[in-house]
């Protein structure tokens, strides 16, 4: 199975807006298995949409090195597909013609046409073909952006808070069905996210970090069973546990009085 | 009853329908038009002021409000047609009543120096007369236009595309388009002279750059404003280098650089008329400079209203040629 992510010690630094040095990833080593579902999380600042963007290529790290199935990651390439947190459609091309973009740009079209077509109805966007994007409602074109992210075949997906900008309903509704493409393509899916109710709900892995300066405090594997109830009693016990991490669980004080 | 009712009503509702369809606004023009007509049949025309062989005046009142008349017939069966006459009705009555004044002030009363502000029917003649004349003039116009706007349209594009798309050309090239630039194109014309073997090249020349400035200007500040993560998403989809530059950075400048376009395609009517003073045999500038040293101001008066109409025809193509484009941009962006 191929998709792997091995990121080894990795630093990147940044120029703040007031010429300050801020140190957004420090030391970061991580694993990610083939076909395994891995949110990143943490306050902002933390430098996880920065280690996104190191995967993918859109920008290089300033010590260490990542890895894609054992190749070094130097540019950005259509093996790493790239869902933002805008959806980033082309305003000037139709919804067809978004999701065809990458397949033309790689001179894979005209033996893909059909691709263009399933993948369409797999993200439930059919008889939307010819609409451009500004006709459609913000789900339908995170929908749009995650067909264009996909129909390419990547061996990893990287989402960057795809679902911030959408409704609740709208945001559990594509959860599922990101949840159902990652299950019938196996492809190793990394998500960036705010929303800790999310990572439990998707991912094996919830790798937990903090800021200033940007480093991993925890993996926290989920071991339940999918699909996976968001009202369950364990499905709390690991949202809870995360919230802890990220020191927003409830405090617990010692009571004053004994019975 | 129910019958009697309808009976008694029928008729009342149809004629209300058909008042609704012929609102009062739409008979102001006919007013209008028949009291300029009048005017200009009964009223004795001023000793001062040339004679016409036709009364032309009239002839262009009667030939609209024929023409109006027919959009109101075809109206009463289609409602855009409707709707149309409806909305032009107050316009077209007023500026009907607006050339009949004029009217009086020139041809029936020469209230107006007669030597700068001939009559109206005066300019009509000449339109009649040298209809064949100006109709060349126009051709060698346009030709001229269309040569120098095609060949500063595609270097403006070029260069615009170039200064966006490399840094190198950017430091480079960048500061002489700066200073060059802006100098009118009008003001190359002593050097012009000399550089270039005859006057059409030096004309079409002088109305490229023209056109060249504000369309390298404006493609190279559209692709300048381009969203940067137009660009990351194509390369995270696989795009190469050029394919970026053809299918996102161009598009996406192409409302800017219309705009270019359009500003370039202005600053070329200018050059134009002041690039055919330098020895074209036919044109409208020409045209009007030859006739206004001649004191001949009912010409130079159809030159303008010639010029007027065939610049107005490039600007309104240019326009729907940009709404064919950009048809991605309704609701994205407002002009």
């Amino acid at each position: 199975m191929v998709g792997s992510i091995r990121i080894q010690e990795v630093e990147k630094k940044f120029v703040n807006g007031s010429g300050e040095n801020v140190q957004a990833l420090f030391d970061v080593s991580l694993d990610i298995k083939p076909g395994s579902f891995v949110s990143v999380i943490g306050p902002s600042g933390c430098g996880k949409s920065t280690l996104l963007r190191l995967i993918s290529g859109l920008s290089q790290p300033d010590k260490g090195h990542i890895f894609l199935d054992n190749m070094q990651i130097t540019a950005p390439g259509a093996d790493r597909g790239f869902m933002f947190q805008e959806h980033n459609l082309f305003p000037w091309l139709t919804i067809y013609d978004n999701i065809a973009f990458g397949l033309r740009a790689r001179k894979l079209y005209k033996e893909n046409k059909e691709k263009v077509t399933g993948i369409l109805h797999l993200v439930g966007l059919d008889g939307f073909e010819s609409y451009y994007p500004h006709q459609l409602s913000g789900g339908m074109c995170q929908r749009a952006s995650l067909a264009r992210a996909l129909v390419g075949n990547p061996k990893v997906l990287l989402l960057d808070e795809p679902l911030g900008a959408l409704d609740a309903f709208t945001r559990m509704n594509i959860q599922d069905e990101i949840q159902r493409i990652w299950k019938e393509e196996h492809m190793t899916m990394v998500m960036v996210t705010h929303d800790v109710d999310e990572a439990v709900y998707l991912s094996d892995t919830i790798v937990v970090m903090t800021a200033r300066p940007g480093r991993i405090v925890k993996l926290v594997h989920v071991d339940l069973p999918r699909p996976r109830d968001r009202s369950a009693e364990n499905f709390f016990r690991y949202s809870s546990e995360v919230l802890r991490l990220l020191h927003y669980g409830g405090t617990i004080t010692e009571p004053e009085f004994y019975l | 009853m129910t019958q009697l009712i309808s009976a008694v009503l029928y008729p009342a509702e149809k004629s209300v329908l058909f008042f609704k369809r012929l609102p009062v606004q739409l008979f102001l023009p006919v007013l209008s038009v028949g009291l300029a007509i009048a005017m200009d049949q009964i009223l004795p025309r001023a000793a001062e002021q040339k004679v016409v062989g036709h009364p032309y005046f009239t002839y262009l009142l009667g030939v609209t409000l024929l023409g109006y008349m027919g959009m109101i017939l075809v109206g009463l069966k289609y409602v855009k047609w409707h709707a149309a006459a409806v909305y032009i009705a107050p316009f077209y009555a007023g500026v009907t009543l607006l050339l009949n004044v004029l009217n009086m002030l020139t041809a029936k009363y020469a209230l107006l120096p007669v030597l700068y502000f001939p009559a109206m029917d005066r300019v009509l003649e000449v339109l009649v007369n040298d209809a064949s004349y100006l109709a060349t003039c126009v051709i060698y116009s346009y030709r001229l236009l269309f040569i120098g706007w095609f060949f500063g349209a595609i270097a403006g594009i070029s260069t615009g595309i170039l200064l966006g798309f490399s840094k190198a050309a950017n430091y480079w090239i960048w500061p002489f388009i700066r200073t060059i630039g802006p100098i009118p194109s009008t003001a190359w014309i002593p050097l012009v002279l000399v550089a270039f073997p005859s006057v059409i090249s030096g004309s079409v020349f002088l109305i490229a750059l023209a056109v060249w400035f504000p369309t390298t200007v404006l493609t190279n500040s559209g692709i300048a404003n381009i969203n940067n993560s137009y660009f990351e998403v194509s390369a995270t989809l696989g795009a190469g280098r050029w394919y970026q530059i053809f299918k996102v950075g161009i598009p996406a400048a192409m409302p800017s650089i219309f705009q270019g376009l359009f500003n370039g395609t202005c600053a070329s009517f200018i050059t134009l008329v002041t690039a055919e003073m330098l020895g074209a045999k036919y044109g409208l500038g020409w045209y009007i400079n030859w006739q206004k040293e001649m004191m001949a101001y009912a010409n130079v008066y159809a030159g303008l209203i010639l010029i007027a109409a065939s610049f107005c025809l490039i600007i309104t193509g240019l326009f729907k040629f940009k709404n064919y484009i950009l048809v991605w941009q309704r609701g994205v962006i407002k002009w």
